[in-house]
């Protein structure tokens, strides 16, 4: 099958290694994966913040760049959620209805990774080998916007060599809400404590999930505390082989202050 | 009767009355709120326990989904034809033998409960537990005029005696212990026994004598209403301690103040409904006390019945086609109880008297954005609100549409604007992740981002920018 990958932003510019595992993964299962040279982000920022206006232009970018490919992926619950449940409206408050039509259509074509993997290409298991303790966090998108019920875990539990832990209280946020980790950093903060607690209570080397983002700020607040716990997005533990295509090469968290 | 209050470009509920509008922003005052242990224990073990107790008695009902459904469409239909439902409540209370008095603000009902009271010559009233009194500022209004207000609610007590602000739509006093209650009830009850000990049942006892000897000598009683029959003008009062029933039941004169958006079309509207309220608030199968009446009758209950009908901002919310499902609301609390956010914050933090989810989508849209503007951002938009809205109120799309009508800081305005712009151009989008890049090099330890972004950077660190983005890879691939 021909899949269209959307990376999203995040991922494109400071998660590619959950981008490139898609790619891998895909490829492996013997599908050919298109890279729309066009795009660059799908407006949730700016909608989630209150700046739909902004927002018009890059829903229109996405839906030209992505219109002509029926099956599209993103490695994100989340920006799947926003071209599922806001474009349309974007563009329809925008006052274009043809631009809200269409991006109706290409939501309907845009899946996310383990909804892909599961619903169209019908596999759990990828034939991937990943030898170690996992945990694995549903993200609030994927889990309540999206939908994707226990496919991520039907896909982790197929994987050689994984031990998979259940994580305490996983349907709770993480504290992450894009802008709301800056402008309620408290909140943000002390949901992230328990989340935390809760990931460290399972005594996983791994916690995994679906978003780079609520790996991001997981995994700023394990680092921080030197928790010795990695964040690894759910894409590369799924394209992880025994070949020797891990999830290993993770650069550190370094940047602090 | 209409009043102007259906007529005009519908107002917002006005300033300096009331409580919809806090003094600090929802960040400043949460900061607070975070660092008080107890209150974190407080609310972390009542929500818990209350989420659990809930979700247990929903999964007993098969058809819960459709009950929800029903009383979303209910509640749509009443605000689509509310003039016509609440003329027709106004008739049917009146020829019941009540009277019904219109306000269009805070000011107003405030002005016609005094009134009424001081008719009356009573210079106490007793109160039902009601979100509506407290967010007009009822009480304050009664003491100017020399009228003293009872709460006779166990928490809604506490809350008045500790000269305190209720944190929770159900549990007011949620944010209390027992030993708070004990030197709350110790300094502040009438005729309080000295060797009051925080036993529950000895601070209940407590609580009993002192509301029996009010109830017995107070002849007028203010309430809400948590529905309004307009079929017949059956008014409804929900409660689980029977205090309530006593007000409604033993003055002489009863006056209700009740949104508008209270009113519903029919007996069999008010079953769907009592069967979701209980389950979704209490977590109880059936209510407890569910006290129902229809005007006055003649040698039995209340012999003079007042209601008063509030606007205070609901026509404007109605105003707004998203907007107006916030007028769905039962006042469940629901949402608050299984909000990460209020689990740690509390309700206080929200400066309205309707705090979490609902109170951050609803508080706004009565006072105008602007005297809210921070309560739209007080969510991480997790959704778990709307999942567990009974009348399927979508929190987060609300909280979205609200965001989108805050006046923004301009700093944060340009900076959205810029981003939007190199993001609908690739070379400068590539030009910007190129600088993300070298950003790691500025951003070494010792030299913070500025603000708002050392928001992150106080509990959390940054990943290190990767050597390559995926669109350069794959441009080498």
């Amino acid at each position: 099958m021909r899949i269209a990958l959307f990376v999203t932003c995040l991922a494109d510019t400071m998660f590619p290694e959950a981008a490139k595992a898609t790619v891998r993964l895909l490829e492996r299962l013997g599908h050919e994966v298109v890279f729309p040279a066009g795009q660059t982000c799908c407006g949730q920022m700016h909608v989630n913040t209150g700046y739909q206006r902004d927002a018009v232009p890059l829903v229109r970018r996405h839906v030209r760049v992505f219109d002509p490919y029926d099956v599209i992926v993103a490695p994100s619950g989340s920006c799947v959620g926003s071209v599922r449940h806001q474009h349309a409206m974007v563009a329809r408050r925008g006052g274009d209805e043809r631009l809200a039509g269409r991006a109706e259509s290409v939501a309907g074509r845009t899946y996310e990774l383990s909804e892909l993997l599961v619903d169209v290409l019908g596999v759990t298991d990828v034939g991937a080998f990943f030898p170690h303790r996992v945990t694995y966090h549903p993200t609030c998108h994927s889990l309540r916007l999206l939908r994707v019920g226990d496919r991520p875990v039907r896909l982790l539990r197929a994987v050689r060599g994984l031990d998979l832990i259940e994580l305490p209280d996983a349907d709770q946020c993480c504290g992450f809400g894009g802008t709301f980790a800056v402008k309620n950093a408290d909140t943000s903060t002390a949901m992230l404590a328990d989340k935390m607690r809760h990931v460290l209570s399972t005594g996983a080397e791994v916690c995994t999930a679906g978003d780079s983002s609520c790996l991001m700020h997981i995994g700023g607040g394990l680092s921080r505390m030197r928790a010795g716990v990695r964040t690894v997005h759910l894409a590369e533990v799924l394209a992880s082989t025994a070949q020797g295509e891990s999830a290993t090469d993770h650069r550190g968290l370094v940047v602090r202050w | 009767m209409v009043t102007r209050t259906f007529l005009g470009i519908p107002a917002t509920a006005p300033a300096g009355v009331g409580h919809l509008r806090g003094e600090e922003s929802f960040p400043v005052a949460a900061r607070r709120a975070l660092g008080d242990a107890q209150l974190r224990r407080n609310l972390g073990h009542a929500t818990t326990t209350i989420r659990a107790k809930s979700a247990g008695v929903i999964a007993e009902v098969p058809d819960w989904q459709a009950l929800r459904a029903a009383g979303s469409a209910i509640k749509t239909d009443v605000l689509a034809r509310l003039p016509e439902l609440l003329e027709q409540l106004e008739a049917r209370v009146t020829a019941a033998g009540g009277v019904v008095h219109w306000a269009a603000d805070a000011n107003e009902a405030n002005a016609i409960v005094v009134d009424l009271v001081r008719a009356t010559g009573s210079d106490r009233v007793i109160k039902v537990k009601s979100m509506v009194t407290q967010e007009i500022g009822l009480n304050e209004a009664l003491e100017a005029a020399g009228i003293a207000p009872v709460e006779t609610d166990l928490a809604e007590l506490i809350v008045q005696l500790g000269e305190d602000r209720p944190s929770h739509i159900l549990v007011p006093a949620i944010h209390r212990n027992r030993a708070e209650i004990r030197e709350i009830f110790l300094r502040a009850m009438p005729g309080v026994d000295p060797g009051l000990t925080d036993e529950p049942v000895v601070l209940a006892a407590a609580a009993r004598r002192f509301l029996r000897q009010t109830f017995l000598s107070t002849s007028v009683a203010v309430s809400g209403a948590n529905f309004a029959v307009a079929q017949t003008g059956t008014l409804a009062v929900v409660e689980s301690e029977g205090n309530g029933r006593m007000c409604l039941t033993l003055p002489q004169t009863l006056i209700t103040v009740m949104g508008v958006e209270k009113v519903v079309p029919t007996w069999r509207d008010l079953e769907v409904f009592l069967q979701l309220l209980p389950r979704a608030s209490t977590g109880e199968r059936m209510n407890p006390y569910t006290s129902m009446w229809t005007g006055v009758t003649p040698g039995d209950g209340p012999q003079a019945f007042h209601l008063v009908l509030l606007d205070n901002g609901r026509s404007a919310v109605l105003a707004d086609e998203v907007g107006r499902q916030a007028l769905h609301c039962i006042r469940c609390s629901a949402c608050l109880n299984v909000c990460p956010v209020y689990e740690r914050t509390g309700g206080h933090a929200y400066g309205s008297v309707y705090p979490g989810p609902i109170g951050a989508v609803l508080s706004p849209q009565l006072t105008g954005v602007a005297d809210n503007a921070s309560l739209p951002y007080a969510s991480s938009l997790c959704g778990a609100c709307y999942d567990a809205c009974p009348v399927k109120i979508n929190i987060p799309e609300l909280l979205v549409h609200l965001r989108d009508q805050v006046p923004h800081p301009r700093g944060e305005s340009a900076a959205m604007a810029a981003a939007a712009y190199a993001m609908d151009h690739p070379a400068l989008y590539a030009a910007a992740q190129r600088a993300a890049r070298l950003s790691r090099l500025t951003g070494r330890r010792g030299r913070g981002l500025p603000p708002p972004l050392s928001g992150w950077t106080a509990s959390r660190d940054l990943p290190e920018a990767p050597a390559e983005t995926f669109r350069q890879w794959w441009a080498k691939r």
